[in-house]
């Protein structure tokens, strides 16, 4: 492929071009994108559940999947993580290919990701998962654990540092020995993140994070998001229902339905869009 | 501070542990304890290192497996050969030596074999893997039936369905091993409980636990999270062997004869309704429902032909007591009393 072609390419199916708030002096869209989808798809016995979905995200992107009930969404997050092995296209993470990989294999690749079912170990302490999070990140070996070597002691502590400067970012270290199962919804989702934060990935895919919260625990979460994005440097994508939410904070909005994008583009091209609109609200009644 | 918590409640138990052996020991070599009772101290050892061990699979990765004595089959015989091999071979006539060079080699056979049998089996869930479990521990028991080991001199000879090998039989198919020399010892199997608690109670406590409890309270947020599913419930799994390996090496050698009959469907059955009457993934319920229920029908020998009938009446009881949301609560507040140690406990060995 040649360069003018590579570059074509990108523009056909970049979401936004670069919207520049000033909050990151520098973002490297076009040499490194974190994930870039082509022609991504997927059949369930002849039922395309996600179609042609083309997407690139840059590094210290925030975009929002938005979509009606059974659009695909959570499948392309699924597809993104490889939950599912999608049956057309590919996937580029951070410029690597993931084709034949697994869920683990795209974990350490940098993708994590959030559930719309919430999925915590829930007979665990919140730092206990916080530190499985954490489990490719500070190692030691099975007999280091059971003999306790010297090793174990040293990433123990790591472990236990690290899981708490994690649950600062929300507040949460005084609630690191509580069962994670006794939190309130909203702790839980906010556990979620810190979770896939503990992963160090590159992208993370949130489900619907804001599903269940009130309005000013939306607010308060908008701007975690921001103070995540602007922290760790990742780019982040998100799957929501509150628009509000979705207007707010997302720099590209990708819209699916029936498994097919049909509009990307700013949140005030999104609103504007009739298609968007049509899919959302119907068709206007002719005469 | 949870490091520390761990750490203080371990040392507890193994001080528990300990202060039950010398009791124990103490009634042995004061000769209070019945005849009967002191035959059946190595088989509590035996069964409580099983319940340990099976715990580590059914309650702490999740995974129903019926064939564990399938496992404790493998340690007892390649227990009982090695030993022979040794005093053969080596003329090591030292029978704690013996004893526990032949426990690690029941135990290593034992992994090998659940390795082997880890890669077909964890692979299925549920259900399945619980069938495949029960198939394969019928496997080792069967072939265990027609095999023939011999020793003459330093050679070991092995044959399938086929007696007339040279040297002395040591292992004569359907027949088991006869002969064998009666090494085991109580203080060697109450250390082996102390290993079994070490290794399992640190494996808990440890990354390696954390990622094989993920893996059993939701198994795709583990996957998200970047856990390896299949090496953690093989780890599991394949520890759980080799302690059960070496448990069986014990037993092996506790008796002159044994035959693989000994190592039924019925033993497998056994270990895990210890497991289940203490609390699954409660590693010191087992231990207690392990002592009792091997004790049990020694003890109800006055009542002589409805002692199983008592026997199974006590289970149902216990199962009903331990269901019951009143009694559990007690406990819980016992428990509780117990400290924060204790609870941080309850925690990590997971409920």
């Amino acid at each position: 492929m040649t360069q003018t072609e590579n570059k074509k390419r990108l523009l056909d199916t970049k979401m936004v071009p670069a919207p520049s708030q000033g909050i990151i002096p520098e973002r490297d869209y076009y040499s490194t994108p974190v994930l870039e989808a082509r022609h991504l798809g997927i059949e369930f016995g002849g039922l395309k559940a996600v179609e042609d979905f083309n997407l690139i995200i840059g590094k210290t992107e925030i975009a929002g999947l938005i979509g009606p009930n059974g659009a695909g969404k959570t499948t392309v997050f699924n597809l993104l993580t490889k939950v599912y092995q999608p049956t057309m296209g590919t996937v580029l993470v951070n410029g690597k290919d993931t084709a034949g990989m697994n869920t683990v294999q795209a974990n350490k690749l940098g993708i994590a990701r959030t559930f719309q079912n919430i999925r915590l170990f829930d007979n665990m302490t919140v730092e206990d998962n916080v530190r499985i999070g954490l489990h490719n990140q500070v190692k030691y070996g099975m007999f280091t654990g059971i003999f306790r070597l010297p090793g174990y002691w040293k990433q123990e502590k790591r472990q236990h540092e690290q899981a708490l400067e994690l649950l600062s970012l929300f507040d949460m270290q005084d609630l690191a020995g509580v069962r994670a199962g006794s939190l309130p919804y909203g702790a839980q989702r906010r556990l979620e993140i810190v979770r896939a934060l503990a992963t160090h990935p590159s992208l993370l895919l949130l489900d619907e994070p804001a599903a269940g919260m009130n309005p000013h625990e939306t607010e308060e979460l908008m701007h975690n998001i921001i103070k995540i994005r602007d922290q760790f440097q990742i780019a982040i994508m998100l799957i929501e229902h509150d628009m509000n939410l979705v207007m707010g904070i997302c720099e590209g909005i990708c819209v699916l339905n029936y498994g097919r994008i049909i509009a990307k583009g700013t949140a005030d091209e999104i609103q504007a869009n009739p298609t968007v609109i049509e899919a959302y609200l119907g068709k206007k009644k002719e005469g | 501070m949870k490091l520390k918590k761990s750490t203080i409640n371990n040392i507890i138990s193994y001080g528990i542990v300990i202060i039950a052996f010398i009791i124990c020991q103490s009634m042995i070599s004061s000769g209070s304890m019945s005849r009967s009772l002191r035959g059946q101290m190595i088989p509590i050892c035996v069964y409580i290192v099983m319940a340990v061990s099976l715990n580590l699979v059914v309650g702490i990765s999740g995974e129903l497996s019926l064939g564990h004595a399938g496992f404790m089959c493998v340690g007892a015989f390649s227990g009982i050969i090695a030993s022979a091999w040794l005093t053969a071979a080596f003329g090591l006539e030292n029978e704690i030596v013996r004893l526990i060079l032949a426990m690690i080699a029941g135990g290593i056979v034992a992994g090998v074999f659940g390795v082997l049998i880890g890669i077909p089996v964890l692979r299925l869930r549920g259900d399945y893997l619980a069938i495949v479990t029960l198939a394969f521990g019928e496997i080792i028991r069967n072939v265990l039936n027609c095999l023939y080991f011999s020793l003459d001199g330093r050679k070991l000879y092995v044959a399938f369905n086929n007696p007339a090998i040279p040297g002395t039989i040591l292992v004569n198919g359907p027949n088991g091993a006869k002969d064998v020399a009666k090494i085991s010892t109580f203080p060697v199997g109450f250390v082996l409980i102390l290993f079994a608690l070490f290794v399992v109670l640190n494996l808990v406590n440890s990354r390696s636990g954390r990622a094989i409890m993920a893996t059993r309270d939701n198994r795709i947020a583990a996957e998200a999270m970047g856990i390896n599913v299949t090496k953690y419930k093989m780890m599991a799994f394949v520890t759980a062997a080799v302690l059960a390996g070496m448990a069986g090496a014990l037993y092996g050698l506790n008796f002159s004869t044994i035959t693989a009959a000994k190592f039924k469907f019925d033993t497998s059955i056994l270990v895990l309704v210890f497991v289940v009457l203490g609390g699954i993934g409660n590693i010191w319920g087992s231990i207690i429902a392990a002592a009792l229920l091997t004790v049990l029908p020694e003890l109800l020998r006055a009542f002589a032909d409805y002692r199983m009938l008592i026997y199974a009446i006590v289970l149902i009881l216990v199962m009903l007591a331990t269901n019951n949301p009143m009694i559990r609560s007690l406990f819980g507040r016992l428990i509780h009393r117990g400290g924060p140690a204790a609870q941080a406990q309850k925690g990590g060995a997971a409920e």
